[in-house]
């Protein structure tokens, strides 16, 4: 199972660096949401899969699965979020104001 | 903290309270307040004069990197006490001479006299350092206070391009220095120099033996601007005249002389170290002499001489070190005049240089000029100057009786006793010798009849020119009668100054408690060396007589050879080749950073990873596998691979969607319900971004890339997923560290919490998750931002 994960990470992780490297901004949008995917479910992997219950103590279970990671993973989910949406905004004004989504178009010249 | 050491350290200190001086008491030249330094300090180390005849070297210890074996040692012998009465009184002099010479309305003093005193610092600590790394940090100190003061003038170009030579070639020098101080470290075991010249069997044989001699040697011949690498010296000359009087004939340019005459112990008696040094330094001597003849700016003149001149004392040290050769122990004593020729001609150098520069310094007061295709004539306007270039000039040129002629006379001892003990074909050493000192004979009649005989020609000078002020004469007057006082009366230092320098240079000559025999005198009846100095004045006032016509060889020397062309062609070249290069790389194309990065990422880690073998897959411990769960994991590695394949936006967004609705259900599976939770919510709301984006970006064009970019795209990105996922496997395959999450099982009584998870995020590290708000927070007002904020502006306009 773990190894079956972290092949479906790397799976995500080509993926997203093949869009990271394309010139249209969504893409690389687009390819850094699918690499944080992929990271997720590698930190989930790397620990140890279905060891025990979910990390909640009511269950009262012999064993719980490691519940650092899920905590690790949680802050992520929601740090990725507000990056992608402002990645996503940034995107969006850079369209509005240059009419242009290539970022090879974009680049600056140092005496701009 | 000894006194010796405060003494190396006053003139820093003493920085601190120049711009004080400057800005409070602007009617006073600061001058007169920073006089006090070299004063003190010139009677301090002429307080400790009794090292004469065998008393023990003073030595002051003190410890400051002691992990690396870097010691602040300091240690006076007697070379060091000549370059320190040196260093401190013609430093002294100049203070004095640049009172009247620098305007106090015109000049930021405070900067010229702080840079001054940081060089008059650090040179003290060249000379008096025990340990080679605090040698090398003075020196560089040198270097720059050198650059800055060479700068001082920044607003002129000339000015700027001299600093700016004079720091590459003398630093590039310092570090090879560096680099043949680490060998010689390591060779050695130690940084001491005092220790290195004692373990000097074992340095010897050591492989690095001959690499570290040859980078010493860079570092000194840079420094005293041996010959090829003599080209910073004259363009130093933008530099304020007191200036290139201490700097750039007195001290600084000297250090390299020291080093070669502070390392004779441990290399010299080495074939290779006699034969380069002699070599360089006659080469020197004849090519500084040679091109003085050309130049028409005074300054420019005397730089060249200097070159010469310290070619000279160079070459001296050279002949002298042969005195530890095994091969000429009989002769030990013969060669060990050479250097005692060197001490003493450097210190004749250092008084009478000194006082030529200070006398062009005046002409150039005075006059408004240092061109002597301008000047002449100025014998009757300006008496007393000219009495002082008569005796500086000729000094230099070795005529009796002034100073200089003595350890002249002493250099052609030495030459003479080079070529009868070798072989037949140094018979070149006495005869190139003795033709440069034709060409120093021509180059002194230049400086002094071009400019105080001929015709005067008033109307070719800004000023009108008149003896300069008191003031201005009192330094070179007093460095003037040292020269004839030397001249007459040499034996009032050959014991005190000159002979325990020449015990520090060849120490292992002599027995305990015994001195060299040095009896300096003019008169040694009708030997070779007499015979030469007539030549040179007869065949000197002929070449002078003829100039005109021998003239047009200057300017038949092919440019090709011209080292300034060499060096300004290097520099360009450098310049363009490293704009090239960064041009190269630094494209402007986000494409090829991130290129770097992915491959960087690729080779360093997959890299280190296979060269430490830490590979390692293991999947004897795998929980086992559900059929949806492969189901699902395929379904994940097919959305994702539509993305790449798709060109309608609508349909990528879907895909990325689905990738993201997928993993909140592995999150099920994982037993992490907080996450699918979690993962469910932020998914729905990034669609719908991503939807708001779809509406308003332009359709997804198929990108035209040609086929290499798109070959190592995709190259990089299997790299990048392969080196993960073996990353991955390896780290589940290998457990290093015992989990610590056991520790949470506690949470329900330690935080009241029944969810580990949440108690994490919440209580154990709330401060994290407080912080992680922020970044929502923050990129919140981003997003508002910037949707909002430019729209209203525009429709204000």
């Amino acid at each position: 199972m773990e190894t079956l994960m972290t092949i479906t990470a790397g799976v995500l992780f080509t993926v997203g660096t093949y869009l990271i490297l394309s010139k249209t901004l969504l893409r690389i949008i687009m390819g850094m949401s699918l690499f944080t995917h992929g990271v997720h479910i590698m930190l989930m992997a790397i620990n140890g899969l279905k060891r025990g219950a979910a990390p909640l103590l009511g269950e009262e279970a012999e064993s719980y699965t490691d519940p650092v990671p899920q905590a690790l993973i949680l802050t992520s989910i929601v740090i990725s979020f507000s990056l992608t949406a402002f990645s996503l905004v940034l995107a969006y004004r850079t369209y509005k104001e240059h009419g242009t989504d290539d970022v090879e178009q974009l680049r600056g010249q140092e005496n701009d | 903290m000894s006194l010796l050491h405060f003494a190396v350290l006053l003139p820093f200190l003493y920085t601190v309270f120049v711009p004080l001086f400057f800005k409070k008491l602007p009617r006073v030249h600061t001058g007169w307040f920073v006089l006090i330094v070299p004063l003190l300090l010139f009677v301090y180390f002429a307080a400790q004069f009794p090292l004469r005849s065998g008393s023990a070297p003073l030595f002051q210890s003190l410890s400051w990197i002691p992990s690396l074996g870097i010691r602040f040692d300091l240690h006076l012998d007697g070379l060091s006490m000549l370059f320190a009465l040196i260093i401190t009184g013609i430093g002294f002099l100049v203070i004095v001479y640049s009172i009247y010479y620098m305007s106090k309305e015109r000049e930021a003093l405070h900067n010229f006299y702080i840079y001054l005193l940081v060089f008059m610092g650090a040179m003290l600590g060249i000379v008096l350092s025990d340990n080679l790394m605090v040698l090398y940090v003075f020196w560089e100190a040198t270097s720059v206070s050198s650059f800055l003061l060479i700068a001082y003038w920044f607003q002129r170009k000339r000015s700027r391009y001299g600093a700016q030579k004079a720091m590459l070639i003398t630093v590039t020098g310092g570090f090879a220095m560096l680099l043949g101080f680490l060998m010689l470290g390591s060779a050695a075991g130690t940084f001491s120099i005092r220790e290195i010249v004692a373990m000097k069997e074992v340095i010897v044989n050591d492989s690095l033996f001959i690499p570290a001699m040859l980078l010493v040697l860079l570092g000194a011949f840079t420094k005293s601007a041996q010959f090829p690498f003599h080209i910073w010296l004259p363009d130093a000359m933008e530099a304020p005249t007191p200036i290139s009087a201490y700097l750039h004939s007195a001290t600084m340019v000297k250090a390299g002389v020291y080093l070669v005459a502070r390392m004779t112990p441990v290399f010299g008696g080495h074939m290779s170290w006699f034969w380069i040094i002699t070599i360089i330094g006659i080469v020197t001597l004849f090519w500084g002499a040679f091109m003085a003849i050309r130049q028409f700016d005074l300054k420019a003149l005397l730089a060249y001489s200097t070159i010469s001149q310290l070619g000279l004392i160079m070459s001296l040290l050279g002949i002298g070190s042969l005195a530890l050769h095994t091969n000429y122990e009989a002769q030990a004593m013969l060669f060990s005049g050479a250097i005692l020729a060197a001490v003493f001609h450097l210190f004749n150098h250092s008084i009478f240089k000194g006082s030529l520069f200070m006398v062009v310094g005046i002409l150039d007061h005075e006059t408004g000029t240092r061109d002597i295709r301008k000047l002449g004539g100025l014998l009757s306007l300006m008496p007393v100057s000219f009495s002082l270039t008569i005796i500086g000039g000729l000094s230099m040129a070795g005529l009796p009786p002034f100073s200089g002629f003595l350890s002249k006379e002493m250099f052609f001892t030495g030459v003479l006793t080079a070529y009868q003990h070798i072989d037949q074909w140094v018979v070149l050493l006495p005869i190139v010798a003795w033709l440069a000192s034709v060409f120093t004979f021509v180059y002194c009649l230049v400086f002094v009849f071009k400019t105080f005989t001929g015709t005067y020609r008033p109307e070719r000078l800004d000023k009108k020119p008149h003896e300069a002020p008191a003031g201005m004469l009192v330094s070179p007057i007093v460095l003037a009668t040292l020269v004839l006082v030397i001249f007459f009366f040499p034996n009032l230092i050959s014991y005190t100054l000159l002979e325990p320098a020449m015990r520090s240079v060849l120490p292992s000559l002599l027995q305990p408690g015994e001195v060299f025999e040095v009896d300096i005198k003019p008169w040694h009846g009708f030997n070779t060396e007499l015979f030469m100095t007539v030549g040179i004045v007869v065949m000197g006032s002929l070449l002078y007589k003829t100039y005109k016509k021998w003239s047009d060889i200057y300017y038949n020397l092919p440019r090709k050879f011209d080292f300034n062309h060499m060096y300004d062609k290097g520099l360009t070249g450098a310049e363009r080749l490293s704009a090239r290069v960064t041009n190269f790389y630094m494209n402007g194309f986000l494409h090829s950073y991130l290129s770097y990065i992915f491959t960087f990422v690729i080779i360093v880690v997959g890299g280190s990873f296979l060269l430490q073998r830490a590979f390692a897959i293991d999947p004897s411990t795998n929980a086992v596998i559900e059929w949806h769960e492969y189901l699902l994991a395929v379904s994940i590695a097919v959305s994702s691979g539509f993305v790449l394949f798709v060109n309608s936006r609508l349909t990528s967004i879907i895909g990325v969607g689905a990738v993201g609705y997928l993993v909140s259900l592995l999150f099920v599976i994982f037993r992490a319900p907080d996450l699918a939770l979690t993962q469910l919510v932020v998914e729905t709301i990034t669609t719908a971004l991503f939807l708001l984006c779809f509406y308003f970006l332009p359709k997804l064009k198929t990108e035209v890339v040609r086929i290499r970019v798109k070959v190592s795209n995709l190259l990089i990105s299997i790299g990048v997923g392969t080196v993960f996922t073996l990353i991955g496997i390896s780290a589940q395959s290998t457990n290093p560290f015992k989990p610590i999450s056991h520790f949470f099982l506690n949470s329900y009584e330690l935080s009241g919490a029944r969810n580990m998870v949440n108690s994490i995020l919440v209580d154990f590290r709330a401060f994290d998750t407080m912080l992680e708000s922020v970044v929502l927070f923050t990129a919140g007002i981003g997003v508002y931002t910037l949707i909002n904020l430019r729209k209203s502006r525009r429709e204000k306009r």
